[in-house]
């Protein structure tokens, strides 16, 4: 029987093979598309574990003048001890003030634009950030004030190059800081920005001596950890209780600080990629079943064509269950053989796209086995109307047929 | 004669249906064929002999009535079992050979053996001893397409023999033929006769009726002659 189906297939070699057509694209698709949407997904956890889980980021309000609204984090209402009573609340970790600046980062001839972040040691254990070389500067260092930063890779990259740049001294904004530490290589975030280009101080040095505060112990924003991903609701709820009654906010009035869970953000972020690569395998299914009508088209067509021969098969034997079977198995190896040319054109397609693109594609086995379930599927379920249509023929009339 | 019938058709009729009224087709035939006969069927068009004809080769069921085949009841079986009793019992010569174009000699005359469940070897083998009964060894692999019309005829007679039937059916085996190659083939059937395989051939050609050892004439779906074939149409040979 299955070499039957092959004898029919070759005696229409053209045909077959345009026939094919609509399942090779239609798996290629499938695969590359499912391969593209696995390898954005895989980035985008890969950035979401890099930021740190069980995060909150506390901005300060929304200043307002004569009208004119700044956006958050511009209003002066975060302080030091804002950050310090958080740091108290129960299943609260850590939680690092930051007052953020550029400022240009000089070393010998060199000279790199960069961001400058006022923070404590807090900091680093809050985004889980690991240190490379060095050590990070300590609690005496805020609260003296001192002279020290620790480097991310790509500020170390652009000023010291092959050079160790722990116990150098940096100039920034014209002021001498001890480079004490250099933080691990941390790659990009979730929006695209490269983590590692970026300088860390005390947070009392960056409001004294390069940035200025507008009042004693200001900071744009407050990084907090919480202990588990269980806390998280309580730790929400508790540091806008505590900052309410902190700042002095009636109920009902509109806050002036605000609390992001970063966590959820993320999660947002994941899902979105998921629901587009989920997008894309429909929209690349839909040629798939293009492709299956495309064989019902030409099973219906050989199956009128090939009228008298069912005729004479019947009439020297054959039950309809061998015409019916004749005809399913010539679908299905048609789609199967699509399927399997789909298959190796969808993985090269995807390693052309990782190799010549940004993109990294993940062909996964499973994609490979959905493809196969599906080309035989569509075989069996759009070559059973013909294949029946053909059992279902008088013998009388198929062999009276010209 | 205690051997069973091959044929035994009782009060067989068929009806058609049609937008201008029901056409009795067959009313009431009654036939016995016995193995090893030869029997010719004529009658003009729309004797109902072609009609008759498939309902012989079980292709059709009787309206009414009832036909045994070598014994079976065709008329309480169902589509499966008739298949089977096609490919078993039944081997059929039709008037334009009908064989498949792309298969080869011995694969066209192998068919009825797919069906069967014939191992490949074996149907080969089978394939093989027909085609060079009929006179057509060392063409196994050559393509109908590229033989002469007598040897298709042939190749259909080896392909109804191939099974080893009870009885084999034509159907104008000669029609598409000339007069030589014609007789060729009525002496091959002839031949297969002799040899004691019952044949039944519906014809309009009094010298194709002339080989055969008995003549049924149908008229208006009624038998209106069963005897031995007239002596005018040997004359006419």
């Amino acid at each position: 029987m299955l070499r039957e189906a092959f004898a029919a297939m070759a005696a229409n070699r053209m045909r077959a093979a345009l026939t094919m057509l609509g399942m090779v694209i239609g798996v290629a698709a499938v695969i590359l598309m499912l391969a593209i949407g696995r390898g954005v997904e895989d980035s985008v956890s890969r950035s979401i574990a890099s930021m740190g889980s069980n995060l909150f980021i506390v901005l300060s309000g929304s200043a307002a003048q004569g009208g004119l609204r700044m956006g958050s984090g511009n209003a002066p209402t975060l302080t030091l001890d804002d950050a310090a009573a958080i740091a108290g609340l129960p299943g609260v970790l850590a939680a690092a003030p930051t007052l953020p600046g550029s400022a240009q980062v000089v070393y010998g001839s060199a000279n790199w634009g960069t961001q400058v972040n006022g923070t404590t040691p807090e900091y680093l254990d809050v985004s889980s950030w690991g240190v490379a070389d060095g050590a990070v500067f300590d609690d005496s260092d805020v609260r003296g004030a001192t002279r020290v930063a620790m480097l991310g890779q790509t500020v170390v990259d652009n000023l010291f190059g092959a050079e160790d740049p722990v116990g150098r001294t940096i100039r920034i904004k014209n002021a001498p800081f001890v480079v004490v530490g250099v933080m691990s290589r941390r790659g990009q975030s979730l929006d695209g920005r490269d983590q590692d280009d970026t300088v860390l101080v005390p947070v009392t040095t960056a409001q004294r001596k390069l940035f200025g505060a507008q009042f004693q112990g200001m900071v744009r924003f407050i990084t907090v950890k919480a202990d588990s991903e269980a806390a998280m609701p309580g730790v929400e709820d508790g540091i806008n209780a505590l900052l309410q009654e902190r700042h002095r906010i009636r109920d009902g009035a509109d806050p002036d600080f605000t609390v992001r869970n970063m966590t959820a953000i993320a999660e947002t972020a994941a899902q979105a990629t998921r629901m587009m690569a989920l997008l894309l395998g429909a929209i690349a299914s839909i040629s798939l079943v293009v492709g299956g009508i495309g064989i019902m088209n030409i099973m219906l067509v050989s199956v009128t064509e090939r009228t008298r021969e069912i005729g004479i098969r019947m009439a020297i034997g054959a039950a309809r269950a061998h015409i019916l079977w004749q005809f399913l198995l010539e679908s299905i190896v048609l789609s199967l053989f699509g399927c399997l040319i789909g298959v190796a054109l969808g993985v090269a397609g995807a390693y052309v796209v990782s190799h010549t693109t940004e993109i990294t594609t993940i062909v996964s086995a499973g994609s490979i086995a959905l493809g196969f379930s599906v080309a035989g599927g569509i075989g069996v379920f759009f070559g059973f109307y013909p294949a029946r249509k053909a059992s279902r023929l008088q013998p009388i009339e198929a062999l009276r047929f010209q | 004669m205690s051997a069973t019938p091959v044929i035994e058709c009782r009060r067989v009729a068929k009806d058609y249906v049609t937008d201008a009224g029901t056409a009795h087709v067959l009313q009431g035939i009654d036939l016995t064929v016995l193995p090893g006969e030869f029997v010719a069927i004529m009658g003009p068009s729309g004797s109902g002999k072609s009609t008759l004809m498939n309902i012989l080769g079980c292709l059709d069921v009787p309206t009414s009535g009832q036909y045994l085949l070598a014994g079976a009841d065709v008329g309480t079986l169902a589509e499966p079992a008739l298949a089977h009793l096609r490919n078993q019992t039944i081997g059929f010569v039709f008037q334009g050979f009908n064989l498949l174009g792309r298969a080869t000699l011995e694969d066209n005359v192998g068919l009825p053996l797919v069906y069967a469940r014939v191992g490949a070897a074996e149907r080969r083998a089978r394939a093989r001893a027909v085609l060079a009964k009929v006179g057509l060894a060392g063409y196994e692999r050559s393509f109908p397409g590229k033989i002469s019309g007598g040897q298709q005829q042939r190749v259909a007679i080896a392909r109804a023999l191939v099974t080893a039937p009870a009885l084999v059916l034509a159907d104008e085996p000669t029609g598409n033929l000339d007069t030589h190659t014609s007789a060729e083939i009525m002496e091959l059937f002839a031949a297969l006769n002799r040899d004691g395989m019952t044949l039944v051939v519906v014809t309009h050609e009094p010298d194709v009726a002339a080989w055969a050892g008995r003549l049924v004439q149908l008229r208006d779906g009624m038998v209106q002659y069963d005897g031995p074939v007239p002596a005018q149409f040997r004359k006419a040979s």
